[in-house]
């Protein structure tokens, strides 16, 4: 490290530092969304990161069509595509969730296996309707470029846009989940679905729309990706461990644990990245989840809940 | 002989179908295929090694393994490093800047053989190292996990962590493993050419009989009492827990076996291929491994062979002809495997089996004479083949 004067490695920390953010807010649309479906229905779902690639795709083919028959409207299509991102990974996962998932509830290990199948047609269902090549949305023109505070620090704006993204939908997960009353059936069914039955919650629905909504969100994690990298049709199984892995280890059922544990992985993650190689970056990080979860299995914050 | 019968074969049941399935692979299919497609069939049985342990380990323990990869993968490549150092000896490699290192060894400007390939120069220790250090990398997961009582889903997902934490550790130190192109040019072994038709015969018969000797050696611990208590285990752990017994432990030992069955099918694998490389490492080929095991039937020993020979003579041809189709077909078969069948083909088998035997009404007569008796009579039914083979087709 003898090559870098002190401020140049502060400039380095600060912008691997907001690469690590950028990281984080991905990281954390997947997993806000996988936490809910994991977390609150302990339903595994193999084909979340296949749910972000419908919202990529979406906005990419939303992009196309902006640009072919509403160029005047280019700048503001991303937020419509958000929305409807949201919505088509939405009502999937409710269609998914009313054919597979609710035959599965009672066999863990099962789910598993068939939502990989699904995974496994959605992918190939990308393969042929978009093509094996990686797409990438036309973005607008407010999202390209870089904010400088200072000479050797850049920071750009797509990263800063995913971030502020990433908190909104947060707050609204927390607001859903905590403070609606469709938040207070979730949570009811989480810690005792017969009870709840009892006193007269749907508890089919609740499942069928908390899992939609997780999905909803990974479609939004889509969009927010094409910002960022280019979608091919096995992007979200590259992102399906760590997904996993940022749920498990900040202890599935606390979205908290959830937001700090992705913060940690990214962080870990892209701040290794710099000095060592990427792969080996990933290496250390993924064997030290490893190896702290085997120690501490129930996560960072473990659940408070009675299954 | 009574016992022998009872707990090695698992009865007449057992008994029969281990002759069906010995008489497909010895015998039917030696016949039938020539040296290429009996090398392919014989890549496949290496799976089925994988897919007997995931019998063991997630029909019978409840424990879902989705690393069976990892230990498939260091028994290859256990193998693989021994025929690659036998490759790579001082003449073979005189033209790299330092001979007798690997060829990929001296592309990323290694000088000396790294301290973890020379065991490897020893066929003993290397067959030592395939059959203990899955086993013992198994035992340290297994311990770190089953005494936490970890199991279930975490389990599942944690392996799968694992097994993609070695294939990135593959990939990247190319150096030391040959990267993503894997460890190839193995040609010989002690001497002997692996590439010829011969040495692919004799792999084959090797690999057949290992895996029914899998088979039997499984079989055993099934039928024995802690067979029991592995049921027991996965339908009611507290309750075992509770009458006394060290869960965890019977998991562990249960997993480190697993392993050690996947890993010689890894070897089996190089041997027979003639290369390793980490695509049979990581999450793809290990969940792979799971499908083989849910379409054979995951309570069936030897429904689990026949599900890997299905799936992948099924992936072969459609990823020959309709490459596009192959992922969709293997989509709907996780799901409707999961949804419709949950014990796979020899599920099947059970509910509908006594339909075939009633069309084929002399195959019951037979079977009628042939076990009125002792059962040693029973083994001249290896000889009748062909009354098998129908019952196959049927199946």
């Amino acid at each position: 490290m003898g090559e870098y004067t002190y401020s140049e490695l502060g400039s380095i920390l600060a912008m691997q530092g907001f690469a690590g953010i950028s990281l984080f807010s991905v990281l954390l649309l997947m997993a806000l969304g996988l936490a809910i479906i994991f977390g609150q229905m302990g339903v595994i779902n193999m084909a979340h990161g296949e749910f972000m690639a419908v919202g990529a795709y979406t906005t990419y083919f939303l992009s196309v069509l902006t640009e072919q028959y509403l160029p005047s409207l280019m700048p503001y299509y991303f937020i419509f595509a958000i929305v409807i991102a949201f919505l088509v990974a939405g009502v999937l996962g409710y269609l998914a969730e009313f054919a597979l998932i609710r035959h599965l509830y009672k066999r863990p290990l099962d789910t598993l296996l068939a939502t990989w199948g699904l995974s496994l047609i959605m992918q190939q269902s990308f393969r042929s309707i978009f093509g094996a090549r990686e797409v990438s949305p036309t973005l607008p023109e407010w999202l390209l470029g870089s904010y400088q505070p200072t000479e050797t620090i850049d920071i750009p704006l797509n990263g800063i846009f995913v971030l502020v993204l990433t908190g909104v939908v947060t707050l609204g997960v927390f607001y859903l989940l905590y403070k609606s009353s469709w938040g207070l059936r979730v949570r009811a069914t989480t810690q005792n679905r017969v009870m709840s039955g009892a006193v007269g919650i749907n508890t089919k629905k609740v499942d069928r729309y908390t899992f939609a909504l997780g999905c909803g969100i990974a479609g939004i994690a889509g969009a927010a990706f094409t910002t960022i990298a280019s979608t091919g049709p096995t992007t979200g199984s590259l992102y399906i461990v760590d997904t996993f892995m940022v749920v498990v280890f900040g202890g599935a059922a606390s979205l908290f644990g959830t937001i700090v544990s992705a913060f940690t992985i990214a962080q870990t993650q892209s701040i290794l990245e710099f000095f060592i190689s990427g792969s080996m970056a990933k290496v250390y990080t993924l064997f030290a989840l490893v190896l702290i979860l085997m120690f501490k299995p129930e996560g960072l914050f473990a659940s408070k809940v009675r299954r | 002989m009574n016992f022998v019968y009872e707990k090695l074969f698992g009865g007449k049941q057992g008994f029969i179908g281990l002759l069906i399935l010995a008489a497909l692979i010895l015998i039917v299919f030696p016949l039938f295929f020539d040296i290429f497609r009996l090398n392919l069939i014989g890549k496949y049985l290496t799976y089925a090694f994988a897919a007997v342990s995931l019998v063991l380990l997630w029909g019978y323990g409840g424990t879902l393994s989705l690393g069976q990869g990892i230990f498939f993968g260091l028994g290859g490549y256990g193998m693989a490093m021994f025929l690659k150092l036998e490759a790579s000896s001082a003449e073979n490699t005189s033209i790299q800047s330092t001979p007798g290192i690997p060829d990929f060894m001296d592309w990323n400007q290694i000088t000396e053989l790294p301290w973890f390939w020379v065991p490897f120069n020893s066929f003993t220790l290397t067959l030592i190292a395939i059959l203990t250090i899955p086993a013992l990398f198994a035992y340290i997961i297994g311990a770190a996990m089953f005494k936490r009582r970890v199991g279930g889903v975490y389990f599942a997902i944690i392996t799968q962590v694992i097994a993609v934490i070695l294939t990135i550790l593959i990939v990247g130190q190319q150096g030391f493993t040959g990267g993503i192109n894997g460890i190839t040019d193995l040609r010989t072994l002690n001497g002997w050419d692996i590439t010829s038709d011969s040495a692919k015969y004799i792999f084959y018969f090797i690999n057949c009989g290992l895996l029914i000797a899998v088979i039997i050696a499984s079989r055993f611990i099934l039928t024995s009492k802690f067979g029991s208590l592995l049921l027991a285990m996965r339908d009611k752990e507290d309750r075992v827990r509770f009458s006394g017994y060290d869960v965890s432990n019977f998991k562990i030992f249960v997993f480190c076996f697993a392993a050690l069955i996947s890993a010689i099918g890894g070897a089996l694998f190089t041997l027979q291929v003639g290369f390793m490389s980490p695509s049979f490492v990581g999450i793809v080929p290990s969940i792979e491994m799971v499908i083989f095991a849910a379409v054979g039937g995951r309570m069936s020993l030897i429904g689990a062979v026949y599900g890997t020979l299905l799936v992948n003579a099924g992936k072969t041809a459609f990823s020959e002809s309709f490459p596009e189709l192959w992922l969709f077909l293997m989509g709907g078969l996780f799901i409707s495997v999961v949804m419709f069948f949950p014990n796979g083909l020899a599920g099947l088998w059970d509910d509908y089996g006594h339909y075939v035997t009633r069309h084929f009404s002399f195959l019951s007569t037979l079977k009628n004479k042939l076990f009125k008796k002792s059962p040693s009579i029973a083994l001249e039914a290896a000889n009748d083949s062909n009354v098998s083979e129908q019952q196959m087709t049927k199946l």
